[in-house]
């Protein structure tokens, strides 16, 4: 799975799409490693936009844990943004929802990590 | 032959009980929600609470510690772990079969962490002559456990005390054995000291028993194992002490599983029927039904073909397979 990415301000929304299952998660977590690790170099605040996921198992869950875990490590930023219902279902379940600052939609998520990433998101698209 | 699985004991780590406000709580639950159902005599609320009331209001999920209980019908008595729970079965084998009846037991140890031995000085029957006790496992200290806490200063009665003859014997896992008309295998798991899950095999019936168990989904080896023990299991009885979240971060390396982890496992390996045990203490019956239900609608969500149905142990579960 490769992560596409969109770059506002100081922040880099990730965004994956379809399953992240036993099957792609070895991909999310590679790219995502890289993402970790350049964004401690850049000072990146990271966004992971998950509107194009429909499903993600636990292997995938520990995937993000092991992201946000080196990130507060790291004194960075990472939050969620726009869970589709059932995926938002998998986070509460799992509680994960209490692992991860989860927002509607990925300009309240860059509100939250940088305003400077919210006025770069607003400017591109036209609010 | 109908095979039943009794629960005896379900709580993980100590037994718990319910608190005078749990108590209240239930009852002002209960009296709120008869409202208007015309409850007047004993028999209409008792069938009421039976068959309408919420089960996390009308009945306890139960605080003993794990014990579980495998019966064919055949008059053998086969025992998972030596929990808190075998007092009741004790009781309970006293009540049907008389004092004076001389039985075997067959118990199975998944391991010797405290939780799971500590019924052992207040089961009945093993202060009983004539009675056989014999109790497996891989561990090769499970009597030096058995006695040390029965030892000065922790327990009045020496386990040389107890009357009923006591065996043990160390089993090899991976390697079946014919015990008690069940074919039995055991799987190390991982769990600190180590435990052992069991598979046990009768009439073409499977039940697999894996309490304290940490299963990582991530390492490939541990997914293709334990998927193989599980696989087309009737019934598994599985450690989902914690939330997903807890288990790969504060808790990790703490040895015990999640539901999230437990359905996976067992739409993997095919099985039928998830029986989550090993509930944690801190957990109210609220709260273990709120897992219940959120477990049962991720079978949902993750489901590919085959519905494996979802319970909750409580003690006095009773499962005919």
């Amino acid at each position: 799975m490769q992560l596409s990415q969109e770059r506002y301000g100081d922040a880099l929304v990730l965004i994956p799409v379809g399953r992240v299952d036993n099957t792609t998660t070895d991909a999310l977590r590679s790219d995502l490693q890289r993402h970790v690790a350049s964004s401690h170099k850049n000072g990146d605040r990271l966004v992971l936009d998950f509107s194009k996921v429909d499903y993600i198992s636990s292997v995938g869950l520990r995937v993000l844990m092991l992201a946000a875990k080196q990130v507060r490590e790291q004194g960075g930023a990472i939050v969620v943004a726009a869970l589709q219902p059932v995926v938002r279902e998998i986070f509460e379940i799992s509680r994960f929802n209490l692992v991860f600052q989860c927002f509607g939609t990925v300009r309240e998520a860059l509100g939250k990590v940088s305003a400077n990433a919210q006025a770069a998101y607003d400017s591109a698209h036209g609010a | 032959m109908a095979l039943w699985v009794t629960f005896w004991g379900t709580r993980g780590s100590i037994p718990v009980s319910l608190d005078c406000a749990s108590i209240r709580d239930k009852l002002a639950g209960a009296i709120v929600a008869s409202a208007g159902k015309g409850l007047d005599t004993q028999e209409k609320a008792r069938t009421w609470v039976d068959t309408e009331l919420d089960f996390a209001i009308s009945h306890t999920f139960g605080g003993n510690s794990a014990c579980v209980q495998l019966d064919a019908g055949d008059g053998q008595y086969v025992l998972c772990d030596l929990g808190s729970g075998v007092r009741a079965f004790g009781n309970h084998v006293f009540s049907r079969d008389g004092p004076a009846t001389k039985n075997v037991f067959h118990v199975f140890q998944s391991h010797l962490h405290w939780d799971h031995i500590m019924g052992f000085p207040f089961f009945g029957p093993a202060y009983v002559a004539g009675n056989k006790i014999r109790i497996y496992g891989c561990h090769p200290n499970i009597e030096e456990a058995l006695r040390r806490q029965q030892d000065p200063p922790s327990f009045p009665v020496p386990f040389d005390s107890l009357s009923a003859s006591i065996e043990f014997v160390t089993l090899q896992p991976g390697r079946s054995y014919d015990i008690a008309g069940w074919s039995v295998t055991a799987r190390l798991q991982s769990h600190s000291g180590d435990s052992y899950g069991y598979r046990f095999v009768r009439e073409g019936r499977i039940i697999v028993y894996s309490t304290d168990s940490e299963h990582r989904l991530d390492v490939p080896d541990e997914v293709e194992g334990a998927a193989a023990f599980f696989a087309d299991a009737d019934l598994v009885i599985f450690d989902a002490m914690y939330s997903l979240a807890d288990a790969v971060s504060v808790k990790e390396d703490w040895g015990h599983s999640s539901n999230v982890v437990a359905v996976e496992l067992c739409q993997l390996a095919n099985a039928k029927h998830l029986v989550l045990f090993h509930h944690e203490p801190a957990n109210n019956d609220d709260r273990i039904a709120q897992i219940w239900r959120e477990t049962v609608r991720y079978e949902e969500i993750s489901r590919t073909d085959r519905v494996l149905r979802v319970s909750a142990a409580y003690d006095g579960l009773e499962i005919e397979l």
